[in-house]
């Protein structure tokens, strides 16, 4: 146990363990020290000195973000000197900032933008100095504006810590500093898998999904479009707090949004994971009991994690499961399965994937696969953020919208579906549904509680009749090298594998933490929002793949079988190696 | 073949040079000798000891003599040269004596051999600390002896020692922080090609203290001759079974590697330089935890300067007591500076803590070389403070030069005179830290480059009166709310100057005036028409023909065009340009 301390904040006195920090203590006693680079998910990187206070009796000021308190101390958080020194940091963060927050992706939703108006600065203290850098905008998911970057260091971090991809890094030194790839190239020709955690965390709109709402609008007023939406599981869980909700899921609220933005038709992602499921259990079982191709498996939901693949781990390129991403899925089924039965020309339908994702973007012209219904299958990705936007945009008011139901055939979804959205959840719906496929019975606890949660790998062991099965599961790409390390040493040693199957997502906390998702994530909304989810498959009737009846008849009127010859045509791809670096 | 040379200069800058005048006398007293054929007399130019009349260098021997008379000639030649003996009332002294603890070997030894090292007591330290002290009676040695880091804070280092030492923990790591950047400053430089060997031995030391099996050298690659000679004292160490396996038969192993820098100044400050070394972008960290609880590669790690780890070796061999004896109540021992600027005798000083500013500048190294009064001395480097002529009577040690505004800093020392400008001052050494500023904290990277910005206009003359509450108020910020000591100090030159010379910002700002002449928007360059004789060599000289008139009428420059470059003031040979 920790030792606790005794020390007083602003005259309170308190209590805390030994090691909690200045800025955590004072939230204790009720105290909200101000600040800006420090992000809840990272630690402190302790560069834009604003939460500075003082220790009576030393000279010094100390961040509190990351100095932990200690025995004695009498800490002073607000008194008129710090508060004029953090008011000239700002100011002299805003003098090498645009101030065109009026045109900013970020307007309203700008951590420096709030912190100026919490301080009441109205005019510019200092002479204005911005260099003039170029936006980046090569990714087709995330652009990168370095004048309006603060050099927090959050999308550093995350970048090389958390997502242990390493596309950027600071650049020069004083004011040149700046945040670029390394060796100042195009950030799509860096090690980027554009999962967008850069854009989630970063303050201001340095770092922005690449906006594509005016796509969307311009197909939607085209009187000779045919617009079809979906709506990824995440979403639906998200979308409210931009409207004052946290762990609430909107699925129902979502489709007569979608319907009043003038969609034609609304699908929803949740029935493409079915689907998703069927292929990817077929190919497990396949490789279970036939091993026709190694094990383990690999999920490949994720195109942030497939990019990853491609470009660090080329080996394990025969593990992973060849199905596409559940939108790619639902975008090539709109323009052939339903378009031939409501005899639309698919060369009219306009197809729109709502994600929590800016990878998606970038997805979805990815290779000529994406192209598999003889047009490009997804047309326009929107991610939560711009969702939101639309709506404000539309002049609709969320909150007394009626909950209306999706549309048929490629919709109603079974639970597994909807939980794809989080960690953990493609291989818990692919058990479900893999547990009929190897043993035909079915389960009596669909539950697979084991790969719930946010722990960064998951690893344990389960049964499917009498086959003991080892399973892991990481979110989060900096926990992908320990599960994929170990399979590595396996399989150049010829030794047994350490796991049957394994799922990963690139975000944190998968799809509801995603890049695109709501901006000031924290662990505490990402269990929320998955929460949400879990309950939505619990409150459903059918809760595996295979039961969903609408599946059933996709197979029986359009696909066959699952991983037949249609299937293998529309819903499966090739990997192939990618260079770390594009010269 | 001559034997002997004789260099002759008049260093009386105040009457008309008598060099020729001695030099014809002498000769013709050694053609009436014998020894005529084996002593050569060369005058040269400068001599290294100014105000000082008359002054003799005797080569191979070094003996200076100063205010030399012809009537001294005689015995110069009779005794000196003849006999050998030298002349007491003649020898040049100076007048306050240095203290080499540190510099003991320095010039003396042959900086690459370790024999030479061991013959003058090296290594033995080392012997005692391993065979008598052991490491609790090491580290209360050196608590004794009360030294300080002399990289700049003065952070005590007996306790740095003790956190490392108590901390648990297999792997453990030593640091000699060779980084030295402080413009003007090469104390550390000195040592390390000087004597190699007493910074190795300080290190070995301070490993055996904390329990560390690792050591590393970060010295800046812009040092190659330091690099070269730390590389064959480590190997030197090696062979000598100093370093290694069972450092001189005991259970106790080392070994040491060298890591370049590649001259950011900011790798200086303890955090960033472990960065560095693990191969990141150097950029510090917040503190705590400190290295000696989580630094290189998350292991306690302890940090010294050159200058610190080449003392440890005299204070085992001599007692802590014996150091503790030297310098002040709280700053203990001795302290190298390099002393600069407009000094006569330029170069490094060391001097006992408590010794006065005016003792090392005036009597040590001979006041102004212009002979104009000194106007301020600047401590500490970019991080430092200027400290009037008013104060000069301090005496040095930490906590006096920081109740000044100024620092210990690392030892850079640089003298002003008049024609020293107090806004041009700090506008270089905030230059300079802006230049270095790594970038990852605001305050800094933006503080700093503000107040740049402001002290440049003051030096143009745009300054407007608001401008001293902006500096005021950034210097404020950069000193509470920087990350590291690079930013928390870089204000101090700003702060130091407008403490005791914001006559002159005034100046500046509200008449338009650089008082000592320096800031060139600031100057106004006229002709003196009763002293010019015409020659019109200014006329030729002026880069952007801003100079009209001819030899009739005389000439005048046009203030629209001039650039204020100076050139006709320099070449004007009877002071008929006025500079204003």
């Amino acid at each position: 146990m920790k030792k606790i301390i005794q020390a007083k904040i602003n005259g309170i006195l308190l209590r805390v363990e030994e090691g909690t920090t200045i800025l955590e203590a004072a939230k204790r006693v009720q105290i909200k020290i101000p600040t800006l680079c420090k992000h809840p998910d990272l630690p402190p990187s302790a560069s834009c000195g604003i939460c500075i206070v003082k220790n009576k009796g030393s000279h010094k000021m100390l961040r509190s973000c990351c100095t932990p308190l200690e025995e004695g101390m009498d800490i002073i958080t607000h008194d008129p000197e710090i508060v004029e020194i953090r008011r000239t940091v700002i100011e002299l963060i805003l003098s090498n900032h645009p101030n065109d927050c009026l045109k900013c992706a970020r307007n309203n939703e700008c951590e420096l933008q709030k912190l100026t108006a919490d301080f009441g600065i109205k005019e510019e203290s200092f002479p204005q100095f911005l260099r003039d850098l170029p936006i980046d905008r090569s990714t087709k998911a995330v652009d990168l504006d370095p004048k309006k970057c603060i050099l927090c260091g959050r999308c550093v971090h995350v970048c090389q810590e958390l997502q242990d991809v390493w596309a950027l890094s600071f650049l020069e030194r004083g004011m040149k500093t700046r945040i670029s790839p390394a060796g100042d190239i195009q950030l799509a020709d860096s090690p980027c898998v554009r999962c967008g955690q850069c854009s989630a965390h970063c303050p201001t709109g340095a770092f922005v999904e690449q906006d594509h709402t005016a796509q969307a609008w311009k197909a939607l007023q085209d009187p000779d479009k045919y617009c079809v939406v979906q709506i990824a599981p995440a979403v639906r869980v998200s979308i409210g707090e931009a409207f004052g909700y946290t762990g609430k899921n909107f699925t129902k609220k979502l489709y007569a949004l979608l319907r009043r933005l003038g969609f034609n038709a609304v699908f929803d992602t949740s029935f493409a994971a079915d689907v998703t499921i069927m292929e990817e259990a077929s190919e497990f079982e396949d490789r279970l009991l036939h091993g026709r191709r190694p094990l383990p498996l690999i999920t490949t939901c994720c195109p942030s994690w497939v990019d990853f693949m491609e470009k660090f781990y080329t080996d394990m390129i025969d593990h992973f499961s060849s199905c596409k991403s559940p939108h790619e899925i639902l975008g090539v089924l709109s323009k052939t399965y339903y378009a031939e039965k409501n005899k639309i020309d698919p060369s009219k339908i306009f197809m729109v994937s709502i994600m929590p994702c800016t990878s998606k973007k970038y997805e979805i012209t990815r290779n000529d696969e994406m192209f598999a219904s003889g047009y490009q299958d997804i047309d326009t990705v929107l991610c939560t953020r711009e969702l939101v936007r639309m709506i404000k945009q539309a002049g609709i008011d969320f909150d007394s919208l009626p909950d209306e139901e999706c549309d048929s055939i490629l919709g109603e979804y079974a639970g597994s579906g909807v939980i794809f959205g989080a960690t953990g959840g493609v291989m818990e719906a692919a058990l479900r549904t893999a547990h009929y496929f190897v043993t035909g019975k079915e389960l009596k606890k669909v539950e697979f509680e084991n790969v719930r949660g946010l722990k960064g790998v998951k690893e344990t062991e389960i049964e499917i009749g009498a086959k003991k099965l080892k399973i892991a599961v990481a979110h989060g790409l900096g926990n992908v090298e320990y599960i994929l390390n170990k399979v590595r040493e396996a399989k150049n040693n010829g030794k047994e594998m350490p796991y049957h199957f394994i799922e990963v997502m690139a975000c944190p906390g998968g799809c509801v933490g995603g890049g695109g998702q709501p901006y000031m994530v924290t662990d505490e909304l990402r269990i929320k929002r998955a929460q949400a989810l879990y309950q939505d498959d619990d409150q459903k009737q059918v809760r595996c793949s295979h039961q969903n009846p609408y599946i059933k008849r996709l197979y029986k009127e359009f696909l066959g079988k699952p991983l037949g010859e249609k299937s293998e045509k529309l819903l499966h791809v090739h990997y192939k190696a990618r260079p770390v670096y594009v010269k | 073949m001559y034997t002997k040379v004789i260099l002759v200069k008049d260093t009386d800058l105040k009457r008309e040079d008598k060099t020729r005048e001695f030099y014809t006398h002498l000769l013709d007293y050694l053609r009436g000798s014998n020894l005529h054929s084996q002593i050569q007399v060369v005058r040269v130019a400068d001599i290294g000891v100014y105000d000082k009349g008359l002054v003799i260098k005797i080569l191979p021997d070094k003996i200076i003599y100063c205010n030399v008379q012809d009537s001294d000639i005689k015995r110069i030649v009779d005794s000196t040269l003849d006999q050998g003996k030298i002349i007491e009332d003649l020898v040049f002294k100076l007048k306050a004596k240095q203290h080499r603890l540190v510099l003991r070997n320095c010039g003396k030894i042959n900086p690459e051999s370790i024999e030479e090292y061991i013959a003058c007591g090296g290594y033995l330290g080392l012997k005692k600390v391993l065979g008598e002290l052991g490491q609790q009676k090491l580290i209360e040695e050196i608590k004794l002896s009360g030294i300080r880091g002399r990289g700049g804070a003065g952070y005590p280092t007996w306790m740095k020692w003790n956190f490392a030492r108590e901390a648990a923990s297999t792997e453990k790591f030593v640091i000699c922080n060779a980084d030295e950047g402080d413009p003007g400053a090469y104390m550390d430089r000195s040592i390390l090609e000087g004597d190699p060997h007493s910074v190795v031995e300080g290190l070995i030391i301070a490993a055996f203290a904390i329990g560390a099996p690792k050591g590393y050298f970060y010295i800046r690659a812009e040092y190659p001759l330091a690099v070269e000679r730390i590389h064959k004292a480590i190997k030197q160490a090696y062979d000598f079974g100093l370093l290694g396996q069972n450092i001189l038969g005991s259970s106790f192993n080392l070994d040491i590697e060298i890591r370049l820098g590649a001259g950011a100044f900011v790798c200086g400050e303890e955090t960033a330089l472990i960065s560095s070394i693990e191969g990141k972008r150097g950029t510090p960290h917040p503190r705590p935890p400190y290295p000696s609880v989580k630094g290189l590669w998350g292991k306690p790690t302890v940090i010294n300067n050159v200058e610190t780890l080449a003392n440890i070796p005299v204070i085992i061999s001599n007692g802590g007591k014996w150091f503790s004896q030297i310098g002040t109540q709280a700053s203990k021992g001795t302290k190298v500076f390099a002393v600069t600027g407009k000094v006569k005798n330029s170069g490094l000083v060391e001097i006992a803590m408590g010794a006065t500013l005016r003792e090392i500048v005036m009597d040590i190294c001979g006041g102004t070389l212009s002979g104009k009064p000194i106007k301020a001395v600047q401590t500490g480097g970019p991080s430092g403070g200027v400290i009037p002529e008013a104060l000069l009577d301090t005496p040095v040690d930490y906590e006096n030069l920081q109740k000044l505004g100024s620092i210990m800093g690392s030892g850079g020392m640089i003298v002003m005179d008049e024609d020293d400008c107090m806004v041009d001052i700090p506008k270089f050494y905030l230059g300079f830290c802006v230049e270095e500023s790594c970038g990852k904290c605001a305050p800094c990277r933006i503080g700093g480059f503000q107040m740049l910005g402001y002290l440049k206009k003051i030096s143009e003359g745009k300054g407007v009166a608001d401008d001293l509450g902006q500096l005021r108020r950034l210097s404020l910020a950069m000193q509470k709310a920087s990350l590291c000591g690079l930013g928390q100090t870089a204000s101090n030159p700003v702060l130091s100057t407008l403490k005791y010379f914001e006559h002159e910002y005034n100046e500046h700002i509200l008449n338009k005036r650089c008082p000592a002449g320096k800031c060139s928007n600031l100057v106004t360059y006229e002709i003196v028409e009763d002293k010019c004789k015409r020659c019109g060599l200014c006329v030729i000289n002026c880069p952007v023909q801003a100079i009209s008139g001819g030899k009739e009428e005389g000439y005048l420059i046009a203030q629209e065009k001039c650039i204020k470059c100076g050139r006709c003031f320099d070449v004007c040979k009877f002071k008929a340009i006025s500079k204003k």
